[in-house]
């Protein structure tokens, strides 16, 4: 229990120290730290308008927070993540706009395109790691780079004649639905949030009642323990950036289907994937935590956005803020270290 | 087109393109050799383009010609100021080291927008007014036939570049401190043994890192984008982190590495100058670079193996 709780202390504490650090550089910078916060929050609650902004920019984050978190479980470090989801995206797109038919069988597909696309994108680094030992960090960053010429490539060469958009996808394919667009006035709401959710409980579920779940984790916590026992290190090493490329290319669908409807040349990459390591770490790499966490950070994205037009301040801020949350949490040696002085400290 | 002209069109356009990734790299070689993993070589020369331009803009019309050089020695104290934070992070607090480059990545961007958001009021700061020209190098330039192809139509900064990669393999290979900082990167317990404080070489290695990842994004700033925004420094950093595993963690291969894909990246400007270049589609010399690294790693182009102890935290007393 008490290391629950000190699981679940980490956090915290790093959040509000992120939060005081955006306050300091808010006064330090002449703005009124109130007005600066108060502007946040009702750039998430303020309006229906905005909390329907805030749920449509907190779904990619679930299922990229999932993607770095599933691989994370493994022992492996997916930070290929913002590629993966750029190969799903437009991989979702074209199903979009090249086919058509019934929606029950034209989204499915386009869903189940967009993760097999990035699943596949999460396997070529999986393969390499279990095959030629090659640490899967810098191969995925590679990938990342390769996944957005690549794309951007395909958007203009292939999707489209030299276009830097593509067109839009056909209604069959969309996740756009007009009740949510209507009780949220007329945000990009999508259907989306339920797809995350769904794969919220698939991977809590694989992870946590399937054998194959099991396997994953103990290649994870040791290889070689896991490799004595009789399962396949590499198999698993496969099979996990798998899943997570999957779900990655599932979180580039959410943008492709729902936010957008099409496929944009890009000159830079979109920021969800390695947000998608913060929501992660955030969530402390388990299905609820990320849920959780993908909340946190796409309300303070969204509500940012309100800060420059309500209190001055450049929304920044929040960028500090969240990167100074995810120092915290990956110092969380440090966060322990003074929690434990504090503790002797009121034993004595 | 005789190829001396091909030639004196592609060079130039290399040395531009990859005096800020060597630079960059180099960096990179010496925190790596010293065990820290550095994801966040793009934060750093964010920090420097960003640190030079504002420098330029504000001292530039009093110091003239010496202020782009004065502006890197500034964007070069900014970097090793801001590497501290992932010494600290990764070094002192044992934090996951990826994790913390990729924060430091993200606070640089996030930090240096709002600063100049704050000053200028835009995402956007104006252009510097002393930026660094092309010239002839004196003596050098003269040369028949080489002197036209290297040193008529150079920056100072490229050939800086290249030296300081001969300069950083002698300190690393050939003096007791580089023996040192290598020793902390492949057996970090064996040189603690031996009286190396593991922790001091360690952050001097990543500060190290900071020095040279400054004076590359300051370079690029001050040669190649003359302004900062939010897209001056989108990439080079993990182009100079590929330039890195490419080159084997050594400095010269990392500067030949560099310089093949500052080749690579100028392509996509001189490319359709060029005869042979012209039907290549730019996508293929985009992806170059990162797909060359990935077959370095794999082994296909010889195998690249990270020094041991990289990315490992040293806990003192762990077995």
């Amino acid at each position: 229990m008490v290391k629950r709780l000190s699981h679940l202390l980490v956090p915290l504490i790093a959040i509000i120290l992120g939060l005081a650090a955006g306050a300091l550089i808010m006064l330090v910078s002449g703005y009124s730290v109130a007005s600066g916060y108060s502007a946040l929050w009702n750039g998430i609650f303020g309006e229906i308008y905005y909390v329907g902004e805030t749920i449509r920019q907190i779904t990619p984050y679930i299922l990229s927070g999932l993607a770095v978190a599933f691989a994370f479980r493994t022992g492996l470090f997916n930070i290929g993540v913002e590629g993966q989801l750029l190969v799903g995206w437009t991989a979702a797109v074209w199903v979009g706009t090249a086919f058509d038919g019934p929606a029950y069988i034209h989204l499915p597909l386009a869903l189940i395109t967009a993760a097999a696309a990035g699943g596949l994108w999460g396997f070529i680094p999986g393969i390499l790691k279990a095959r030629f030992y090659v640490h899967e960090v810098i191969v995925t960053i590679m990938m990342n780079y390769i996944a957005l010429h690549m794309t951007n490539y395909i958007i203009s060469n292939v999707l489209t004649d030299h276009q830097d958009k593509t067109g839009k996808i056909h209604e069959s394919a969309s996740l756009r639905s007009p009740f949510l667009e209507q009780i949220t006035d007329y945000s990009r709401l999508h259907l989306g949030i339920i797809v995350a959710l769904l794969a919220a409980v698939i991977m809590w579920f694989i992870i946590n009642k399937t054998t194959k779940g099991f396997e994953l984790r103990a290649v994870g916590f040791n290889q070689h323990a896991s490799q004595y026992a009789g399962m396949s290190v590499r198999k698993n090493i496969m099979t996990s950036m798998l899943i997570s490329g999957a779900f990655a290319g599932l979180a580039g669908a959410m943008e492709g289907l729902g936010t957008f409807e099409y496929a944009a040349v890009k000159g830079a990459f979109t920021g969800v994937g390695f947000d998608g390591i913060a929501v992660a770490l955030l969530g402390g790499n388990t299905a609820v935590g990320v849920v959780l966490a993908a909340c946190l950070l796409g309300g303070l994205k969204i509500g940012a956005l309100n800060m420059p037009i309500e209190s001055g301040v450049p929304s920044e801020v929040v960028d500090i803020v969240i990167a100074i949350i995810i120092l915290f949490v990956a110092s969380s040696y440090a966060i322990r270290f003074v929690m434990g002085k504090l503790k002797k400290k009121g034993a004595n | 087109m005789d190829i001396v002209q091909i030639l004196s069109i592609i060079v130039p356009a290399t040395l531009v393109y990859a005096a800020p990734l060597i630079l960059t790299a180099l960096g990179g070689v010496f925190s790596e050799r010293s065990g820290v993993v550095n994801i966040g070589l793009e934060g750093l020369m964010i920090i420097g383009a960003f640190t030079s331009v504002l420098f330029n803009l504000f001292f530039g019309p009093e110091l003239g010609a010496a202020t782009p050089w004065i502006s890197l020695l500034a964007a070069m104290a900014a970097g090793a100021l801001f590497s501290l934070i992932h010494a600290a992070a990764a070094i002192s607090f044992r934090a996951d080291q990826t994790v913390s480059g990729v924060a430091i990545n993200m606070l640089a961007l996030g930090a240096t927008l709002f600063i100049v958001k704050l000053i200028y009021g835009k995402a956007q700061t104006d252009k510097i007014p002393e930026p660094f020209y092309k010239t002839k190098i004196p003596g050098l330039g003269d040369i028949p036939v080489l002197g036209k192809i290297f040193f008529s139509d150079v920056y100072y900064t490229s050939i800086l570049a290249i030296a300081l990669a001969f300069i950083s393999w002698f300190i690393l290979f050939k003096t007791p401190f580089g023996l040192r900082i290598r020793s902390v990167g492949e057996h970090p317990m064996a040189a603690d043994t031996m009286g190396i404080n593991v922790y001091k070489m360690r952050y001097i290695g990543v500060m190290i890192s900071g020095l040279f990842g400054g004076l590359g994004g300051g370079v690029y700033a001050s040669t190649i984008a003359l302004d900062f925004t939010h897209s001056t420094i989108s990439g080079q950093g993990f182009i100079a982190l590929a330039a890195l595993v490419f080159g084997k963690w050594h400095p010269i291969g990392a500067l030949g590495a560099a310089l093949f894909f500052g080749f690579a990246q100028s392509l996509s400007i001189i490319g359709s100058l060029l005869p042979l270049f012209k039907d290549i589609p730019n996508v293929y010399m985009l992806m170059a670079p990162y797909v060359l690294t990935i077959l370095a790693l794999t082994g296909f182009i010889g195998r690249a193996d990270a020094p041991k102890a990289n990315g490992v935290p040293y806990i003192k007393g762990k077995r």
